[in-house]
């Protein structure tokens, strides 16, 4: 029988996938990209959560996620064009100063 | 939910979310993502929430992996560089330490979990038809949550001014 523990339990586990994405990963896309699954493993314990207080308001927060992830994602990627723009790569660690 | 239906779907998003973390090639991150979002959106049909898992895939996998894949083709920069210069001057390098850090929040997390204790979900019909009312969810959202509704319609307003005024050619 699925429990609410096994829910939580593949949220956890994805999320510390995208943490790992976050800490291990020198291109700044697929830092985006494991913003996404981190935001994703939230969107499951929230739903999850919201089926077992047998409420909608478990869903009607992942909505509001989707909107913040959205918004994240449009601005993320326009800095990311800028960025690119200016140093032709996409390594973060390329980009150490604030001005230039 | 039949069990086999989840362990089917939670290894799916799984080995998807490896699979977007060890790509070297941003494109196949974007499309193994998208796998990992219909995965969860199967997911949510078993949790009684149907109007989440069509706006998963119609809003998450259908609008925002999109933009992420045009800016991808848009960059053309396949290969991940190595960074000319600028490392953090740590010892064993940032990936060890990156590494034992999320497999120790992993390991706290799971931890935390197991001493939750088995929690089984209601079998009652009622509360599922509760849960999966779309007409429910519009009441709660348009009623209760007017005003968080509006203030996210002001962020992605400022989102998309934001986005068009960074992405212009001269800043």
């Amino acid at each position: 029988m699925i429990t609410l523990n096994h829910y939580l339990l593949l949220s956890a586990l994805l999320f510390s996938i995208g943490t790992a994405g976050v800490f291990l990963r020198r291109n700044l896309i697929t830092l985006l990209l494991s913003v996404e699954i981190m935001l994703n493993a939230v969107n499951l314990t929230f739903v999850a959560l919201g089926r077992f207080n047998g409420s909608v308001e478990g869903q009607i927060i992942t909505f509001f996620v989707m909107t913040v992830a959205a918004a994240e994602a449009a601005v993320g990627l326009a800095i990311v064009i800028a960025l690119f723009r200016h140093k032709e790569t996409l390594s973060p660690d390329a980009f150490t100063s604030l001005k230039w | 939910m039949a069990p086999w239906l989840f362990y089917f779907f939670a290894t799916v998003s799984v080995a998807c979310s490896l699979g977007v973390v060890g790509q070297r090639n941003p494109m196949y991150s974007v499309l193994l993502l998208i796998g990992l979002l219909i995965s969860l959106a199967g997911l949510y049909v078993g949790l009684d929430s149907p109007f989440v898992a069509v706006t998963q895939v119609v809003v998450y996998a259908g609008a925002i992996m999109v933009l992420f894949l045009f800016v991808v083709m848009l960059l053309n920069a396949p290969r991940e560089d190595v960074a000319p210069g600028a490392h953090l001057p740590i010892p064993g390098g940032v990936k060890v330490y990156g590494t034992i850090l999320s497999i120790s929040m992993a390991v706290m997390l799971v931890w935390a979990l197991s001493r939750l204790g088995v929690v089984p979900f209601v079998e009652d019909p009622q509360a599922a038809a509760r849960v999966e009312s779309v007409r429910d969810i519009g009441v709660m959202l348009f009623r209760d949550h007017a005003f968080s509704f509006e203030v996210t319609s002001i962020l992605i307003l400022v989102a998309m001014v934001g986005a068009v005024v960074l992405a212009k050619k001269t800043v």
